[in-house]
């Protein structure tokens, strides 16, 4: 479990978070959902340590994470594993190295299991026989499932997932929020995902906090988003009026 | 800007000691220094060896019309423009021409690095980036830059004798003559103290621009200038001061 308290954070002048509270769950996908500028990227990366906060504290099962030395630091990191907004895979290296780095890094494995293992992780999420491209030969979605390999191949205790389906075809960004999904049940992993894909919040939203101007604006789980009297939530998630139409129909079929 | 200057250098402090702790995995450091050794010593000897042939070919025809009526012996010239190929030329204008090539490129890779959050990636993984990024390209540069300046210092004295001896102005063996002519061994010393300190300047002054980029590619591109700028400023600064210690 991944607990945060009474997080701020500023920029200069500009105050991105305003007190943030909340835990996030095993075994289960954690949304931090909001408006683009928000402070999403921002959260997820004071939850990891990238970024200090201005105040506030984060804990990974009880354990203060910012009064912990460097070494202790990279200990919790090596369960940590996390998908970038851009991906961020190393681009001079195959998707077989890519994957393999952590291997690489800090297993003690032979050449061949570590391959096992860099295959099971591309089977794993629907991409075999793609190791020897290089990152700038996959298309974006294979990008994201590459970098989601890679977050697992350690078999991480937390995910992190910052924006996972922006800029894929709905359709593909369902695929992608499915296999997160997977993953975590079967493994049961703490799960954070960063989204402003209503879609993701609809299919895979356990537990969903939602940030507006700095606040923790509204919780709760995808059965409750539907229901919502909360007006700024409402106009995040049910932002065109067709949606808006949706919504209403949806509500008057689930009262009837 | 004083503040500003101290700033930077406590944070260069800070970045070096994370960069020189223990490796967390020996053969990965190992694989990455043969690489950067292989890119900083393969990648630079053409350009080195070109800039030196001149070096010493200038030298030499400029001493040649100096001495030119005067009472000084022509073989003076094998001996001057060895001295000052050990001296002075090889390992100053080669690092200065190293931080050109070799910093702005380190600083570019790793800014880039940064920018497209490989290296925030890599710490979520668990590794000591600073070590891991910075450190190989640092031992790298302090085994190859030795031997660059080396390989400098010959060519220059055979730019020397190619200026000077096919084209009659004094024969092989009076160039000869000047080659052995009193010669200093502490100058030699002196030359390798000078590449190593100039190779620690330019690879952890260029990492630390890098390292840090923020923002776009007008950051990543002034980064890779203040670079070569700050590392060439920074060489020619101890080489005035290596020179005032080391000779006094
Ligand atoms: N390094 C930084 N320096 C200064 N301000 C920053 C920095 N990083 C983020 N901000 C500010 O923090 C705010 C939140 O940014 P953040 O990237 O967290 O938004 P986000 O919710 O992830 O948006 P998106 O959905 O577009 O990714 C923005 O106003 C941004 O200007
Ligand atoms: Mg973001």
């Amino acid at each position: 479990m991944i607990r945060a308290e009474n997080i701020f954070k500023s920029f200069d002048d500009n105050e991105v978070l305003k007190g943030i509270s909340m835990e996030f769950l095993p075994g289960k996908t954690n949304l931090i959902i909001g408006r683009s500028g928000a402070g999403k990227t921002v959260f997820l990366k004071i939850l990891v340590g990238l970024i200090s906060p201005t105040s506030g504290k984060v804990y990974y099962d009880d354990v203060d994470f910012f009064s912990l030395d460097k070494k202790q630091i990279r200990e919790i990191r090596m369960q940590v594993g996390m998908l970038f907004q851009g991906s961020a895979l190393f681009d001079s290296m195959t998707v077989e190295e890519n994957i393999r780095f952590p291997l690489d890094m800090f297993s003690g494995m032979t050449l061949a299991e570590k391959h096992d293992r860099v295959n099971w992780c591309l089977e794993r999420v629907n991409l075999p026989g793609v190791n020897d491209k290089y990152p700038s030969e996959i298309s974006g979605g294979m990008q994201k499932r590459v970098g989601i390999a890679r977050a697992i191949v350690l078999s991480p205790k937390y995910l992190f997932c910052d924006e996972p389906n922006s800029g894929l075809d709905p359709r593909t960004a369902l695929l992608i929020d499915e296999l997160i999904q997977d993953i975590t049940y079967e493994h049961n992993i703490t799960t954070i995902i960063n989204t402003h894909d209503m879609n993701s919040v609809m299919e895979i939203g356990d537990n969903i906090a939602f940030l507006h101007q700095g606040h923790l604006a509204w919780r709760g789980n995808k059965d409750q988003v539907l229901e919502t009297e909360s007006e700024e939530l409402k106009s995040f998630i049910f932002a065109s009026p067709f949606l808006q139409r949706l919504r209403t129909q949806a509500l008057a079929a689930k009262n009837q | 800007m004083n503040i500003n200057l101290l700033y930077h250098f406590g944070r260069y402090i800070l970045l070096l000691k994370q960069a020189f702790s223990k490796p967390e995995n020996w053969s990965m450091y190992w694989k990455e220094t043969l690489r950067q050794m292989n890119d900083i010593g393969i990648g630079s000897i053409v350009i080195v060896a070109l800039i030196s042939v001149f070096m010493g070919a200038v030298a030499a025809v400029q001493f040649a019309y100096q001495l030119d009526g005067t009472l000084v012996p022509r073989w003076y010239i094998g001996y001057i423009v060895r001295d000052l190929a050990i001296i002075e030329s090889a390992p100053t204008i080669t690092c200065l021409v190293l931080a050109g090539k070799v910093g702005s490129n380190m600083a570019a890779e790793l800014g880039g690095m940064r920018q497209k959050e490989h290296i925030d990636a890599m710490e979520i993984m668990g590794v000591n980036t600073a070590n891991y990024l910075i450190t190989p390209k640092v031992v790298a540069a302090l085994v190859v830059i030795p031997l660059l300046v080396t390989l400098s210092a010959y060519i220059a004295i055979g730019g020397g004798y190619l200026a000077t001896v096919p084209t009659g102005q004094i024969t092989a063996d009076e160039y000869a003559r000047g080659l052995r002519a009193f010669f200093i061994e502490f100058n030699v010393t002196m030359m390798y103290v000078k590449s190593f300190v100039f190779a620690f300047i330019l690879t952890t002054v260029s990492c630390f621009q890098g390292y840090y980029v923020q923002g776009g590619s007008i950051e990543l591109g002034k980064a890779s200038t203040n670079a070569v700028v700050f590392s060439n400023i920074l060489i020619l600064l101890a080489d005035y001061l290596l020179a005032v210690l080391l000779t006094s």
